[in-house]
C-alpha cells in the first residue's frame, strides 16, 4: 500500500527540520574550526571570511592535547576491555547456571544504573586515598583510579545487556559442545562468545563511549599528567580569551574516532540495544 | 538479525577438558562453585565501586565532614541527624535552595523526557516503512548520540554565547525577534538553553529503541487493519502505540533516570555553579559539596536523592507493570 501524499510530505518536513536541528552544531563546529580568529570573536557569521587550517595546527601546541588524546584512550580502552571481559564471565554465570544470590546480583546490578554518580564520587575518592596512604597505590590522580572508577557506569550497563544476549544464543548449542568434551568455559569461548558477537561489540562501543565523554570524575580525579580530554578541552578559554576556532577543532579532532567508529559498528549497537532493552 | 553460530561445535576436545564421568564428587562441587567463580571478577569490582562507596557515603551523611578532617575522615565528629534537617529546612537558605533546585531538576526532567520520546517515536514511526536515504538519515541521527558529551556541549556553548553566538545572530540580527542580544548561559533563559541541548542530545536514543521496537511489530496485524479500512492515524493509535507499551516503560524509566542524575551537561554548559533558573540537582550537591566544602550535607542530599529514585522508581514499575496487566486483559 503507498502511503498518502499528505504523509509523504509531512514526513518530509518533519524529517528535514529534524536534521536541520540535529546537523546545526555539527556545522558550527566544522565551519567555525576553519576560521580565522577573528570571525569567531566578532559576531556569528555563516559562512567564514576565509578558511584557514591554522586552528588545526594551534590547538596542538595552546593545550597539550596529544597528552590527553593519549590519555583518553588507555584509560577509556582499558575500562573497555575490562568491563567487557568481566561482564562476559558474569552474564555467562547468570543466564546458565541456576544459584543462590542470583536474583539478587541481578537486581543489585540493574539498581546501580539509577544511582546518580556524584553519589559515588566523593566516597571513591576517600577510598582511593586511604588506599594510597595504607598501601602506596596511588590511586587518586592516576589512570588506574579512573579506570576503575569507570567501570561504575559500563560495568552494570555490560552485564545486563550480555545476560540478554547470552540467553538469545540457544542452551542447546553450549550444551552440545560441552557433550563434545569441552568445560564449561570451553563452551563459553567455543560457542557463546562467537555467537553472541554483535552483543559483546555493542557493549564494548557502549563501555569506551561512556568512558570517552565522562566529565565528572575526569574533572576531579585526575591531575596535570594524567588529565584525559574531558578536562583538557577547557584549556582553550584563557583569562582573556576563549580560541573559539581551536575549540571548536579541537572538538572535532576528538569527535572524529568516536563517531567514526560508532557509525561503522552502529549496527550491532542497534542490535545489541535491543536484546537488552526490548525484553 | 540472524545469529549463526557454526565455529567449534563439531571440533575435536582440547587436551585437557575435564570428562564428566570419573571424579563425579569433585565434578559437582565443581558445578555449584563455577557459577560463583564467574561472577566473583564482576562481585568484587561490584564491591569496590558501588557498594563499598554507597555505605561509605551513607556513613558520610551522619558526620559533620568538613575540609578539615577530609584526609582523615573517621576521626569527623558524627552529626547525627543534622545534615538531613540541614537539606530539608525548607525556610533556612541551604534547605531552600536545595527545594528550589529539585523543582528546577523535576521541571526540566519532565519536559526534556517528554521532548525526547515525542522526537525519537515520531521519527521512528515516520521512519518505519523504506524510502529513499532512510539509511543515510539513520545514521545522522545518531551523531549526536555518538558525540562526545563535552565536545558536542562546548559546541552549543559556543551557539549560545551572547556577542558572538549563532543563536542571538539567528534571533536577533536576522529574525529581530528581540530588542536586544539575550543571555542564554545566564539569568532564566538557561533554562531553555539547558533543554535544547539536552533534547538534541538524548532524542537519538529514544529513536534507537522506539526503532527497535517497531520492528518486532508482525505486518500482518497492520495488513488487517487496512483491509478493515483503518487509516494511518488509527493504526498509529491502535496497534503502534500499544505494541509499544513495554518498550515505552523501560524507555521513559532510563531516560528519567538518565536526565534526573545528568551532570555533564549542565557542568559542561555552565561551569562548577549553574544559574539558578537551570540548577540541577547533581551540580547543586556538587557545589554543596566541592565548592563549599561541606561533605558531609553534601552526602545527605545525596542519600536523600538515591531515596527519591528508588521510590519514583519502584511507584513507576508497580503502576506500569499494572496498567500492563490490565491492558492484557
Amino acid at each position: 500500500m503507498a502511503a498518502p501524499r499528505s504523509f509523504v510530505w509531512s514526513r518530509r518536513i518533519f524529517l528535514t527540520l529534524l536534521t536541520g536541528f540535529v546537523l546545526l552544531p555539527v556545522y558550527v563546529m566544522l565551519s567555525s574550526s576553519l576560521k580565522p580568529l577573528q570571525d569567531v570573536s566578532g559576531e556569528f557569521r555563516w559562512l567564514p571570511s576565509g578558511l584557514t587550517i591554522r586552528p588545526y595546527i594551534d590547538i596542538w601546541s595552546t593545550v597539550p592535547l596529544a597528552k590527553y588524546f593519549v590519555n583518553s584512550l588507555i584509560v577509556a580502552g582499558a575500562a573497555t576491555v575490562l568491563s567487557v571481559a568481566i561482564a562476559i564471565f558474569a552474564a555467562y554465570g547468570v543466564s546458565r547456571y541456576r544459584f543462590r544470590g542470583k536474583r539478587l546480583f541481578t537486581v543489585t546490578v540493574l539498581s546501580t544504573q539509577m544511582f546518580p554518580g556524584i553519589l559515588f564520587l566523593l566516597p571513591l575518592f576517600l577510598i582511593y586515598v586511604n588506599i594510597g596512604n595504607a598501601t602506596g597505590i596511588a590511586l587518586f590522580g592516576s589512570r588506574l583510579g579512573l579506570i576503575l572508577t569507570y567501570l561504575t557506569f559500563s560495568l552494570p550497563f555490560s552485564i545486563w545487556m550480555l545476560i540478554g544476549y547470552f540467553e538469545s544464543v540457544p542452551r542447546d548449542l553450549d550444551e552440545a559442545a560441552m557433550v563434545d568434551g569441552n568445560g564449561p568455559l570451553g563452551a563459553l569461548f567455543r560457542v557463546v562468545v562467537p555467537a553472541a558477537v554483535p552483543g559483546i561489540v555493542a557493549v564494548a562501543v557502549y563501555a569506551f563511549m561512556t568512558a570517552w565523554g565522562e566529565v565528572l570524575f575526569a574533572s576531579v580525579m585526575t591531575n596535570d599528567t594524567t588529565r584525559t580530554l574531558a578536562v583538557g578541552l577547557q584549556g582553550y578559554a584563557t583569562q582573556n580569551d576563549v580560541y573559539w576556532n581551536q575549540v571548536m577543532a579541537a572538538s572535532l579532532v576528538v569527535s572524529v574516532p568516536v563517531v567514526a567508529g560508532f557509525l561503522l559498528l552502529q549496527r550491532y549497537l542497534v542490535a545489541g540495544l535491543t536484546a537488552g532493552a526490548v525484553k | 538479525m540472524t545469529v549463526t553460530a557454526e565455529p567449534a561445535v563439531g571440533k575435536e576436545a582440547p587436551p585437557g577438558a575435564t570428562g564428566p564421568a570419573p571424579r563425579r564428587r569433585t565434578g559437582r562441587v565443581r558445578r555449584i562453585a563455577l557459577p560463583y567463580l564467574l561472577l566473583l571478577p564482576a562481585l568484587l569490582l561490584e564491591l569496590l565501586v558501588h557498594l563499598v562507596p554507597m555505605v561509605i557515603g551513607i556513613v558520610m551523611s551522619f558526620k559533620e565532614l568538613t575540609q578539615f578532617y577530609i584526609r582523615d575522615w573517621g576521626s569527623a565528629p558524627w552529626a547525627g541527624f543534622d545534615n538531613y534537617s540541614l537539606s530539608v529546612d525548607f525556610d533556612a537558605p541551604i534547605g531552600k535552595a536545595l527545594l528550589h533546585s529539585f523543582f528546577v531538576t523535576c521541571a526540566f526532567t519532565v519536559l526534556s523526557v517528554g521532548l525526547c520520546w515525542l522526537l525519537g517515536t515520531t521519527a521512528a514511526v515516520y521512519m518505519q516503512e523504506n524510502f529513499r536515504g532512510r539509511g543515510f538519515l539513520r545514521a545522522v541521527f545518531l551523531v549526536p548520540y555518538a558525540l562526545p558529551v563535552y565536545a558536542a556541549v562546548i559546541t552549543w556553548a559556543f551557539m549560545f554565547q551572547r556577542d558572538n553566538g549563532l543563536v542571538n545572530h539567528v534571533l536577533h540580527d536576522q529574525l529581530g525577534l528581540t530588542d536586544s542580544p539575550s543571555f542564554w548561559l545566564i539569568g532564566d533563559n538557561s533554562f531553555v538553553a539547558l533543554l535544547v541541548v539536552s533534547v538534541w542530545k538524548g532524542w537519538p536514543f529514544a529513536f534507537l529503541i522506539v526503532m527497535a521496537g517497531l520492528q518486532n511489530i508482525p505486518k500482518e496485524l497492520y495488513e488487517a487493519a487496512s483491509i478493515d479500512g483503518a487509516g494511518m492515524l488509527q493504526q498509529l493509535r491502535r496497534i503502534t502505540l500499544p505494541s509499544l507499551r513495554p518498550v515505552n516503560q523501560v524507555l521513559v524509566l532510563v531516560l528519567f533516570l538518565w536526565t534526573f542524575n545528568d551532570f555533564n551537561t549542565p557542568y559542561v554548559l555552565f561551569g562548577k555553579a549553574a544559574p539558578e533558573a537551570a540548577d540541577l540537582i547533581s551540580i547543586h550537591i556538587y557545589q554543596s559539596s566541592f565548592v563549599t566544602w561541606n561533605f558531609g550535607t553534601g552526602s545527605a542530599m545525596s542519600v536523600l536523592l538515591l531515596l527519591f529514585l528508588l521510590v519514583v522508581t519502584g511507584v513507576y514499575l508497580v503502576l506500569t507493570s499494572r496498567g500492563r496487566r490490565a491492558a492484557d486483559v
